[in-house]
């Protein structure tokens, strides 16, 4: 039996604006680009909307209503559904109509899983952050869906023993993350796995060469399969069957529309994929939940360095390869407890808000070398700009920080 | 392969980049088995092992007879020049002695053996063209900077016309950058397929890394930061533009001092202006530098700048990301479509260049990732390689002849 598990993950950060030094002290709205350029968070997100989210929306949604075996499951960041309710509440109805579509009940066809709100890097840095932060998104997605999340994935997929560890204390069943070949060596992503150091709590691992033939090779010409049709992807998906339990297509849900442009026939496959794929009697489709209950784990996984989904060293480097992230990072989150103690909504969310991983991996260095695709995703003109712009932000943070205390003592010694 | 190559100084006579990058390709072509025969309008003994270096006078045997021409010679430098000389040989205006000068070096390309002439910039474009006449063989031209450059808005155009006619008469155009292959495209209506960009380079393993103490870097002793300029005092490289940021970056941070080193016409302008901006006592005028004296303020300084208006390339970053320092480049630059782990702003954007300089000052981990990812990105940046792409130009050239 070859099971399909579908796990899209749906992000928007907060961009950080051109952000000079003689704006400290001035301008406290970090977030607000509104140029015609790349960091215009509404903008952007308008784009985006039109490209991918309304149209794949709309096929999986009309996938969920006629045919009842095809399932799917989402991971939206809080950053990227707050940008929703404040810019396009449509598109959120959009997304909630999807997931109705799924119905309800003990497995719904349509699973959303955890993740920190503010799609960041907490864990790397405070637990305790990353545990607030993972309650602000379990709060979030209930108000706005109705669910409580019983699978969890960590911020691009980022994994290692003790997050396991962690999670499993937080009530978690299964963690996604990716299918990094020298931890599994011989053994296949194909098949559930127990997370080394925890009781229960099952891994499932992304098969990544099938699931980036769809995410980045789909429309590339000089890729010997292209093109990439779906009798043909369900063939490669069929032939795990014997080999294999569970395969699991983990993917930008950018990758509809957005990453790969509709004149590719990205929505035509997109939408013919599941019948091709069920056209076989021993294939079907599973969430995450469901996936880890109807197949055992057949090995156990020590992961003791961290890895993700990123790039081709599929470990931290794409946020924590150079100087520059590592000072942005000590610097953030030097101030969690000032910032957390000072009790200022408004700080502690924009200290928040600067968290999201994007920050960072748009000052990674590592790819700029050759001038790759990774490019195509920095909205800076260099991930030195990012860095000055973000430095400056967290000098203004760290001043805003400093007056409210300061009003605090004079506040307190007025009062005493 | 041999080249006739007509330039207009050498190194360590050279008061600008120019003698730099003709050095540099020069030794390169000679580890690539290209022999070249180096015309210059000299009168001062230079030495050279790998080259045979002729002064324009010689060959043609006028004896005691030198040519006035010194580079970035400007029309009327050349009659204060001519005056001082005193001597009926010489031409009696500049570009009478462009002319006077073009002929003599056709002469040397009568007595020569070549396959090819590289010419570099429009005062040796007319000996150029000259002497493809006399020798039938094909002229590449070279341009390291063109009027529009060097002049800004006062286009002298007897220097425009002398270009033009230089990049039309060439078979082949070289342009040290994308950014002067425009240049020449849109103002001199030249045929982009005719324009092929060779960067500049620089030899790395030339360079020492001792820190010696020097006038500059002692000024660093009480913690002062240092932000230096290396260039021509002239409004093209933008000098007036890096006392704007200075001003700027002083009111943040006081502890910062700005380090001029050049000369130029400009020099008195600049010295009146910082006193104007009330920060003549942060900027300072160690004057004309070179070689390693050069390199050891290079290395003293914790960032470099390169405010230029227009800059065809601008080797100066480069030395600098040699000796450890990371550079700002501006926009108008051709370094800047080179560079990758370079800062960059508009020269005219004194407001983001103080707010870049200041980033710097102040972020230890910004100056550690610029070195790191500059140390590597320089390898790349290598006088052979440019060397070969010539060495392919002058090839196919060759063939067609």
């Amino acid at each position: 039996m070859a099971a399909v598990c579908l796990y899209f993950q749906v992000h928007q950060p907060r961009r950080v604006k051109r952000y000079r030094i003689f704006d400290i002290g001035s301008d406290h709205h970090y977030f607000n680009d509104d140029s015609d350029g790349n960091l215009n968070n509404r903008k952007i997100l308008e784009k985006v909307t039109k490209k991918c989210y309304l149209p794949t929306n709309a096929i999986l949604t009309e996938l969920l209503e006629k045919n009842p075996d095809f399932k799917v499951s989402f991971s939206f960041s809080g950053i990227f559904l707050e940008q929703l309710e404040e810019y396009l509440p449509d598109v959120l109805s959009s997304f909630q109509k999807l997931i109705k579509a799924g119905g309800k009940g003990e497995f719904p066809r349509v699973e959303i899983l955890s993740e920190t709100y503010y799609h960041s890097l907490s864990f790397l840095y405070s637990k305790e952050e990353f545990r607030s932060q993972v309650k602000l998104h379990r709060e979030r997605i209930k108000s706005l869906f109705g669910r409580e999340p019983v699978s969890f994935r960590n911020t691009e997929l980022i994994y290692n023993n003790d997050i396991g560890k962690e999670v499993e204390a937080m009530g978690y069943r299964t963690v996604l993350t990716e299918g990094v070949d020298n931890i599994l060596g011989w053994r296949s992503p194909n098949f559930i796995y127990q997370a080394a150091g925890t009781k229960h709590l099952r891994l499932l691992l992304k098969n990544y060469r099938l699931s980036d033939d769809i995410a980045f090779r789909f429309s590339s010409k000089e890729w010997s399969d292209y093109p990439l049709t779906a009798p043909k992807f369900a063939q490669w998906i069929s032939s795990v069957n014997g080999n294999g339990e569970v395969v699991n297509l983990f993917m930008d849900y950018e990758t509809f529309g957005e990453h790969q442009w509709e004149d590719t026939g990205i929505f035509e496959f997109l939408k013919s994929m599941p019948r091709e794929i069920l056209s076989h009697p021993d294939n079907r489709f599973v969430t995450p939940d469901e996936a880890v209950t109807l197949f055992p784990a057949r090995d156990t996984l020590d992961i003791p360095g961290y890895i993700s989904w990123a790039d081709i060293e599929r470990d931290l480097s794409a946020w924590r390869s150079n100087p520059i992230q590592h000072d942005a990072l000590r610097s953030l989150y030097a101030l969690e407890k000032r910032i957390l103690q000072s009790g200022d909504k408004n700080l502690i969310e924009d200290w928040r808000r600067l968290q999201t991983s994007d920050h960072f991996y748009y000052m990674c260095t590592k790819w700029w070398n050759d001038g790759d695709v990774h490019k195509y995703f920095n909205p800076y003109s260099s991930p030195y700009e990012a860095f000055i712009s973000y430095m400056n932000v967290l000098k203004d943070l760290e001043l805003r920080l400093k007056q409210k205390s300061n009003r605090n003592r004079t506040r307190k010694s007025v009062s005493g | 392969m041999k080249v006739l190559m007509f330039g207009w100084e050498l190194p360590p006579y050279n008061s600008g980049g120019l003698g730099t990058a003709c050095l540099g390709l020069t030794k390169a072509m000679a580890t690539q088995n290209v022999e070249v025969t180096f015309v210059v309008p000299y009168k001062v003994d230079v030495h050279l092992p790998h080259m045979k270096v002729i002064f324009a006078g010689m060959p043609v045997k006028i004896k005691g007879v030198k040519s006035l021409l010194y580079p970035y010679v400007t029309k009327e430098g050349y009659y204060s020049a001519l005056s001082r000389e005193k001597s009926p040989f010489y031409g009696c205006d500049l570009m009478a002695e462009v002319r006077r000068y073009s002929m003599l070096a056709a002469e040397i390309a009568l007595s020569e053996d070549f396959d090819v002439i590289h010419a570099h910039d429009w005062l040796s474009f007319g000996a150029g063209i000259e002497a493809k006449k006399v020798s039938g063989k094909p002229l590449v031209v070279h341009v390291h900077a063109t009027e529009f450059d060097r002049s800004c808005d006062h286009i002298n155009q007897e220097i425009y016309n002398l270009e033009k006619q230089g990049m039309e008469a060439a078979d082949k155009i070289i342009a040290v950058s994308q950014f002067t292959k425009s240049t020449i495209v849109n103002h001199y209506g030249i045929s982009p397929d005719k324009i092929e960009v060779v960067w500049n380079g620089i030899n790395a393993d030339e360079f020492r890394h001792e820190d010696g103490e020097n006038a500059v870097s002692v000024l660093k002793k009480g913690g002062y930061k240092i932000v230096l300029f290396v260039g021509r005092i002239t409004m093209q490289k933008g000098p007036d533009y890096f006392l704007l940021a200075a001003k700027k970056v002083l009111q943040f941070n006081p502890k910062v001092y700005f380090v001029i080193v050049g000369s130029g016409d400009m020099e008195q302008q600049i010295m009146q202006q910082a006193a104007f901006l009330g920060i003549s006592d942060k900027v300072v005028f160690p004057g004309f530098l070179r070689g390693e004296e050069l390199n050891q303020v290079y290395r003293a300084a914790d960032l470099f700048v390169l405010p230029s208006v227009s800059e065809p390339f601008g080797i100066t970053p480069l030395e600098s990301i040699v000796n450890g320092t990371p550079a700002l480049v501006s926009y108008q630059s051709g370094v800047a479509e080179a560079l990758k782990h370079a800062l960059k702003v508009d020269f005219w954007d004194t407001d983001e260049m103080a707010n870049k300089i200041l980033a710097v000052l102040d972020n230890p981990s910004l100056i550690q990732t610029l070195q790191n990812n500059g140390h590597e990105e320089i390898k790349n940046f290598t006088w052979h390689s440019a060397a070969s792409k010539c060495l392919n130009i002058y090839q196919r050239l060759f063939k067609r002849h």
